[in-house]
């Protein structure tokens, strides 16, 4: 009797597959999974005004290739910062783990104003959301296009900030461990994937 | 199983390869290639550049299989989505009604 109750009683409980660590990583890649669909719906669109377009001014001709190179060798550099990060906490090594964190701060921050600085620059020379520059001919739809797909990506890289910042935060406190770091862990998927897109963006805005 | 997931891959190697693609792509941009084999070098280049990032940063080669197969779904669809706007890029290379139209919303929105 004792026996048959015991049996029923398990049947009923239903254990979660999902670990907390499991389940936090599975949602941050199903957020970068649409996050992609964004990207790739915003890059087709550019594809298809462009390619529709009568004229289309070569981007190296308006964008400065070699500052945009340097950004992506500062975002590559804080993805590797990033990985070392999560080496240092799982290795239990705290204080490597906040300074490879503050790095990643460090080259974020680094990008963000040099897109301020690039922006900057093109507005002044005339590539604003309505107008090419002067002397460049070709739709002026360049303009739009060019700072909603990098203006997209910047917000990213401003959100990654803030979410370093708190996990820094949270590091400094002696949150993490070698036991407990899958926060780490999800935070480099998102950081990762910054860098990820930005791959993408250079070669289609900046090079094609 | 700990011991293994503590050992991480080597890191500065894919780093060095990123940065020599990166500058290779660069450096492609100003060869005197014709147009197609630019672009599909330079596409080529950014998607193992993204490769390597999602298997070597983001562990995808250590994860389960199935991640993988979750995470290659968008990029399935963004190719379905090139597709189905390919009749519309067509229609921009004939100059047919489809252009014009395009073309006439644009004038007069200005």
């Amino acid at each position: 009797m004792e026996e048959t109750t015991t049996l029923d009683h398990s049947a009923d409980v239903y254990e979660p597959s999902l670990t907390p660590d499991s389940l936090g990583k599975l949602g941050m890649w199903l957020f970068l999974i649409s996050d992609a669909m964004s990207f790739g719906a915003l890059l087709a669109a550019y594809g298809a005004i462009r390619a529709s377009a009568a004229e289309w001014a070569p981007p190296s001709e308006v964008l400065g290739i070699y500052l945009t190179a340097g950004m992506t060798f500062l975002l590559i550099c804080s993805s590797v910062t990033m990985v070392k990060a999560l080496e240092a906490i799982q290795n239990g090594n705290q204080s490597r783990m906040c300074a490879c964190l503050g790095l990643t701060i460090l080259g974020g921050v680094i990008f963000l104003g040099l897109q301020a600085y690039e922006w900057t620059h093109l507005i002044t020379h005339g590539l604003t959301f309505t107008t090419l520059p002067h002397e460049i001919s070709g739709s002026t739809l360049f303009g739009p296009t060019f700072y909603t797909i990098t203006g997209f990506h910047g917000a990213h890289v401003t959100g990654g900030v803030i979410y370093l910042t708190v996990i820094l935060i949270q590091g400094l406190r002696g949150t993490y461990t070698a036991a407990y770091n899958h926060k780490v862990e999800i935070l480099g998927l998102y950081w990762h994937f910054v860098d990820l897109v930005w791959i993408m963006v250079f070669t289609f805005v900046y090079l094609l | 199983m700990e011991h293994a997931h503590k050992e991480h891959p080597k890191y500065m190697r894919i780093f060095v390869i990123l940065i020599i693609l990166t500058i290779a792509e660069v450096g492609v941009v100003y060869l005197p290639f014709p147009t197609v084999v630019t672009a599909l070098l330079l596409i080529g280049m950014a998607c193992s550049k993204a490769a390597y990032v999602a298997l070597y940063f983001m562990h995808l080669k250590f994860e389960q299989k199935t991640l993988t197969a979750i995470v290659l779904t968008p990029f399935v669809l963004c190719v379905f989505l090139v597709f189905m706007l390919l009749p519309d890029l067509m229609a921009g290379d004939r100059h047919t009604g489809m252009t014009a139209s395009t073309s006439h919303t644009v004038e007069t929105s200005h």
